[in-house]
Order: C-alpha cells, then sequence, then structure tokens
C-alpha cells in the first residue's frame, strides 16, 4: 500500500518550497484533512490561511500569483468545482493565472463524509473549462511527478487528490508528460481506459478477465486534459470494444471524454462505468466502490456481461 | 450621431490629460472637472455607438476615476508593466467604459479606440480583460471577486518589498454578494494597509427595493444598505473607514493621501463614496433605468450641450 496522495502532494510541495520561496500554500481550514498543515509546519511564511472561505481563496490566490508567486490550494475538490466555480472560472481559467489547486478527497472516498461532499462531477466541470490543466494521478510516485510539474508550468491547474492510499503501478522513476496517456497492459478483445485511483483496480480487473479468456488491456489516462486524443483512438482502434472505468458520474467525465474521440474517430461501442446519475452517500469505501460497480470484480463481471453479449 | 464625436475630440482629449498630469495637486482641480465632463461625454457617445453598455455606474464613479488616474495612482501608462507601480481593479467590472474613458485620456491607448468598445475582435470588452488590454490588473465582471484579488496583489506586492497600493472599486450593490465579505474578514489579519477599498455609493442597484411609502432617497429606488450600518461593517471587521463625497475632488485627494501615508499602520482603509449613480447629466441623475440603457438622439444632444467643455478648462479648445 502506497503513501495516500493528499501526504505525497503535502511532502513534495515541502521539498519544493525548500529551494523555492515562490511556492506558497493557500488554505481553507482544511490542512489537517489535506495534509497542508505538513507543510504549515516546514514553511510557517509560505503557508496563508483564509479560513473558511474558499471563493476569497481562489481570488486572492490569482491576485498573489501576478507578482510571480506559484499558489497552491489546499481544500476538497467538491469546494472547488462547486462552491468556489465562479472564482476559478473568471479570476483563474480566464485569465490563465498560475494558481495550482490541490484539490483533496476527489473521487468516492471522501472518508465518510456522503454525499455533500463525495464530488461526483470534477472532472465533467473542469474539463468544460477552456485552460484548465487537469492530473489525476494513480499512485505516490505520480502524484509527486505532477506535483512537481505543476509548479514548475505556468497556468491553472487541477490535481485530483485521493484520500486513502493505494496500490502502487509505478516506481520512483516515473517521470510525467502532459497530454500522454500510459497503457499499461496489453489487450486484443477489450480496452479498459481509466484514471486517478481507480487505475490500479480497473489493471486488477483486467488481470481477473484474463483468466477468463478475455484479453484486455488496460489504458491510464493522468493527464484528462489536455490528453494525446490520437493516442486513445488509435488505442481503441486495435480492439472491438471500449470500456471507461472512473470514481465519477458517468455523465461527461472520463467516459464522456473517451467516447468523444472515439466516436470523432473510431466509431465502435463504448461502455461507461462509473457512478450512475445518483449521489454519493457515507458508507465505507469497500461498500461504495461496490455499490458502484468499481472493485475489480464487479468491473470484471459487467465486462464479462458485455462481451458475451457482443 | 457619436461616431465622429471621439475622433473629433481626441486632440482635445490628449491635450486635456496632458495638462493634468503637469498640473501640481496644489494648483486646485478645474482640469479635473474638465477631465471628468469629458469623460462622461465619452462614456454617453461610446454607449450611442456601440448600441449597448453601462451608463450610471460610469458615471457616478467617474471623479472617482478621474482623480484615480490623474493625481492618485503611481502609474506610467507608457509602462503598463511597471513592477512599482500601484494597482488599479474594477471590482464593478460593468463600468468598464468609465475606465476605459479615463484610460484613454491618460494615454493608455488612443481615444478613438472607444470606439471599438463591445464591437468583435476589441481590446475593450464589455468588462474588462486583463489579457487583452496592457494596464488593467485584473479581469473583472462577475460581482464580489474584486477585492479578494486585490488582497492577493497587495499581499503580493508587499512580499516583494514593492511600495506599491492597491485600489479596489466596488459598487455599494455590489457588496451586497459574500464573496466580499470573506476578504474583508481576512485582510485586517494579514495587515493588509496597502489595501484600499473604494465603494462607490451611488445609492442604486440593478433593480433592487421599491421605495417604501413615503420613503425619500437621492434614487429612484431603495438604497442598497439601507436599514444597515455598511460603515459599521467594515469597521467591525477592523477596517478603517473614511466617508466622502465622491464628486467632490477635494475630499477624493485628501482621503487617497490619507490611505497612503496610512498604509504602514497595517489597517485597510474602505472609503465609502458617497455619489449619485448617472451623475453630471439632467435626465440620467439618480434613475435606476440608466444602470444600462442608450442615450436617444435627443438625449445624446442634450448631453453634448451639458457635458461641454467648461471655459474655464485654460488652454483647451472647444471640440
Amino acid at each position: 500500500m502506497t503513501k495516500p496522495q493528499r501526504d505525497v502532494w503535502a511532502d513534495t510541495l515541502i521539498e519544493l518550497a525548500n529551494e523555492n520561496p515562490n511556492v506558497l500554500v493557500f488554505d481553507a481550514d482544511l490542512a489537517s484533512s489535506t495534509k497542508a498543515d505538513k507543510f504549515a509546519n516546514a514553511h510557517p511564511s509560505q503557508f496563508l490561511e483564509m479560513g473558511i472561505a474558499e471563493q476569497g481563496m481562489v481570488g486572492t490566490a490569482a491576485g498573489i500569483s501576478m507578482l510571480g508567486y506559484v499558489p497552491w490550494l489546499s481544500s476538497f475538490g467538491i469546494f472547488f468545482s462547486n462552491r468556489a466555480l465562479d472564482q476559478v472560472r473568471m479570476a483563474v481559467a480566464q485569465t490563465h493565472a498560475n494558481v495550482k489547486i490541490g484539490a483533496a478527497y476527489t473521487g468516492l472516498m471522501a472518508g465518510l463524509s456522503g454525499k455533500t461532499h463525495i464530488d461526483i462531477s470534477d472532472i465533467a466541470t473542469m474539463r468544460a473549462m477552456p485552460g484548465m490543466t487537469i492530473l489525476s494521478p494513480v499512485d505516490a510516485a505520480e502524484t509527486a511527478a505532477m506535483t512537481r510539474w505543476a509548479t514548475a508550468t505556468p497556468g491553472p491547474v487541477y490535481l485530483r487528490l485521493a484520500r486513502e492510499g493505494g496500490p502502487d503501478v509505478f516506481g520512483p522513476e516515473y517521470v510525467f508528460e502532459p497530454r500522454r496517456v500510459v497503457p499499461l497492459r496489453e489487450g486484443t478483445d477489450v480496452l479498459l481506459v481509466s484514471t486517478g485511483q481507480q487505475t490500479a483496480r480497473t489493471l486488477a480487473a483486467a488481470e481477473l478477465l484474463g483468466r477468463e479468456g478475455i484479453s484486455a488491456g488496460v489504458l491510464h489516462v493522468p493527464s484528462i486534459k489536455p490528453v494525446d486524443e490520437l493516442a486513445i483512438s488509435a488505442a481503441a482502434a486495435a480492439v472491438p470494444l471500449v470500456v471507461t472505468v472512473e470514481e465519477h458520474t458517468v455523465i461527461g467525465g472520463l467516459g464522456g471524454l473517451v467516447a468523444e474521440i472515439v466516436t470523432a474517430h473510431e466509431p465502435r461501442p463504448v461502455i461507461r462505468i462509473g457512478i450512475e446519475d445518483t449521489w454519493g452517500e457515507s458508507a465505507p469505501n469497500a461498500w461504495l466502490l461496490e455499490r458502484h460497480g468499481l472493485t475489480p470484480e464487479r468491473i470484471a463481471e459487467r465486462v464479462r456481461r458485455v462481451w458475451n453479449a457482443e | 450621431m457619436g461616431a465622429d464625436r471621439p475622433l473629433a475630440a481626441a486632440d482635445a482629449e490628449r491635450r486635456l490629460a496632458d495638462a493634468a498630469t503637469e498640473t501640481d495637486a496644489a494648483t486646485g482641480t478645474a482640469d479635473l472637472e474638465a477631465l471628468a465632463r469629458r469623460g462622461r461625454l465619452l462614456v454617453m457617445e461610446t454607449v450611442a455607438h456601440s448600441g449597448a453598455g453601462h451608463v450610471g455606474g460610469p458615471l457616478s464613479a467617474m471623479d472617482l476615476l478621474v482623480a484615480l488616474y490623474f493625481r492618485v495612482l503611481r502609474i506610467r501608462p507608457d509602462e503598463p508593466g511597471w513592477p512599482e507601480r500601484d494597482r488599479f481593479i474594477l471590482s464593478k467590472g460593468h463600468s468598464s467604459l468609465g475606465l476605459y474613458a479615463v484610460m484613454a485620456m491618460r494615454g493608455y491607448f488612443p481615444v478613438e479606440e472607444l470606439l471599438t468598445f463591445d464591437t468583435g475582435g476589441s481590446r475593450l470588452q464589455g468588462h474588462p480583460d486583463m489579457l487583452l488590454l496592457p494596464g488593467l490588473d485584473a479581469s473583472t465582471g462577475s460581482l464580489g471577486q474584486g477585492l479578494a484579488i486585490g488582497l492577493g496583489v497587495a499581499m503580493g506586492t508587499r512580499r516583494r518589498g514593492l511600495p506599491s497600493h492597491t485600489f479596489v472599486m466596488l459598487g455599494d450593490g455590489e457588496v451586497q454578494e459574500g464573496q466580499v465579505w470573506e476578504t474583508v474578514h481576512v485582510a485586517p489579519r494579514y495587515g493588509a494597509g496597502n489595501l484600499t477599498a473604494i465603494v462607490d455609493r451611488n445609492g442604486l442597484q440593478q433593480y433592487g427595493w421599491a421605495l417604501e411609502p413615503g420613503e425619500e432617497h437621492r434614487g429612484s429606488r431603495r438604497d442598497p444598505w439601507a436599514g444597515a450600518d455598511l460603515r459599521g461593517a467594515f469597521e467591525a471587521f477592523g477596517w478603517r473607514v473614511l466617508e466622502i463625497d465622491g464628486h467632490d475632488f477635494g475630499e477624493i485627494l485628501a482621503a487617497c493621501d490619507d490611505v497612503r501615508s496610512g498604509s504602514e499602520g497595517g489597517v485597510p482603509t474602505a472609503i465609502l463614496a458617497r455619489t449619485v449613480k448617472g451623475r453630471g447629466l439632467s435626465f440620467t441623475e439618480g434613475r435606476a433605468e440608466w444602470h444600462a440603457r442608450v442615450a436617444t438622439t435627443a438625449e445624446a444632444e442634450v448631453a453634448r450641450l451639458e457635458l461641454a467643455p467648461a471655459p474655464a478648462a485654460a488652454g483647451v479648445d472647444s471640440p
């Protein structure tokens, strides 16, 4: 089990701030959840508490970025993609401000907090925003690489961070490149496309399918936007069936992205596995994954059903 | 009408602007009065030309904007990105045209360019776009956001050791936005003495509330803060508050001098500037419907007569 992404994010920022006094962290009173408190302890003068006031925090970060600072924001993803969305839109995305959004607790596993805190639609919302970069790491190595890349690259970034740890997929030598999609497993029958921590479970599902004689490839999409459309369409072209799997609503997220690309370039069925147009709820993580069909077993079961019906 | 007027006026405009920048503050404010009249006429004519735009807000803010750009702000129109400059953010972005008219008179861009306002491809968008027009310190339009951005700029200039002061202009209706109060709460915690909020208290918002029976007010609708103590609200959060007549150049300049000299104290200041929406024209003053309206041909003619350069603007030819 790898170190949780929120810890990796904070530890990486501490390292970056050791060398770069322009790295700042703005927090909206969730530092002890997002792990920005580690940064606050390590670099108190580069940590700016804004109180329970996400909209003001986003605007103030946009303002300070104009002076050459690199503000990272600490709050739950849901409050950036919903409550402070207008500020992210006008003050950050429309001005191409160098503001980095550390969107904590994204995906289904938001610590037993229920539908008010589970962000089912942040990819869909942020993806529709011109100029916004959206990154969704699978593990610790990728989280660290993305945090470094985003800090060094001008422009707005929305980094999806999971609360819990998950399996390691990449080693410490991993290098993040924007746009790039990462093939993790070859397959000739089905292409499974996934993002974030869900990719690890999707990989496990592909192994289950392989034992049953269904050859399933896995394509990891860490860079939701920008994304290498040609690579996705080429991977889709090699199989008769494409299945997307995400901790997100099936409306407009990774499934929407892949469907848009495949229908334009290599039309074929795209099955979208994810949250079926409903809200989250307070429940243990395993229960939520089961409920929304995101465990390896449930993914394999769904793919098998579709494959056998084809 | 309108199309040829700003063009014809352009030269006189520049001379007015030059005259103003060369005038020492101690010598009076007649030049500012003349610039404000000209700025108001540019607003009316530009809206008439483009067929859309806001009038009431730009006119109420015009004297404040002229004072800021011609006396208060340390800026270099030929070097808009000068790091040590003072910053100005028009949080009430729908008053963009008032800002554009003043920036043009100040030399940021040709006065003729006002004719492109609201047309496709123009740098002069309906709401200010900092990516398009050099000299803008923020993009605004969705109300309530400018003060937070201004706090970030003020914190940033101070961290960089720059002497800059950041002024943010808000509408009194705009201050109803909740986000404003997030920043009102936080700014004193960071000792943002180099941040000043100027509230253009023109007493009217786009629609608002109807006057109560028998209620008197300087506008045709209720004051956005009727029954509330706006001064007390800022003070309760730890802000210093100055209340002034936003059409009296003497009071405007004194207040701005005051906030600059007081900025070392680490307390942000709110200047509550009492103004009249649609100020300067007999048929727009205090009329809520002039929040956004286009002058008829007859109204535009009245505007030209009422806003004609005063003979007192010595050395400046009438266009």
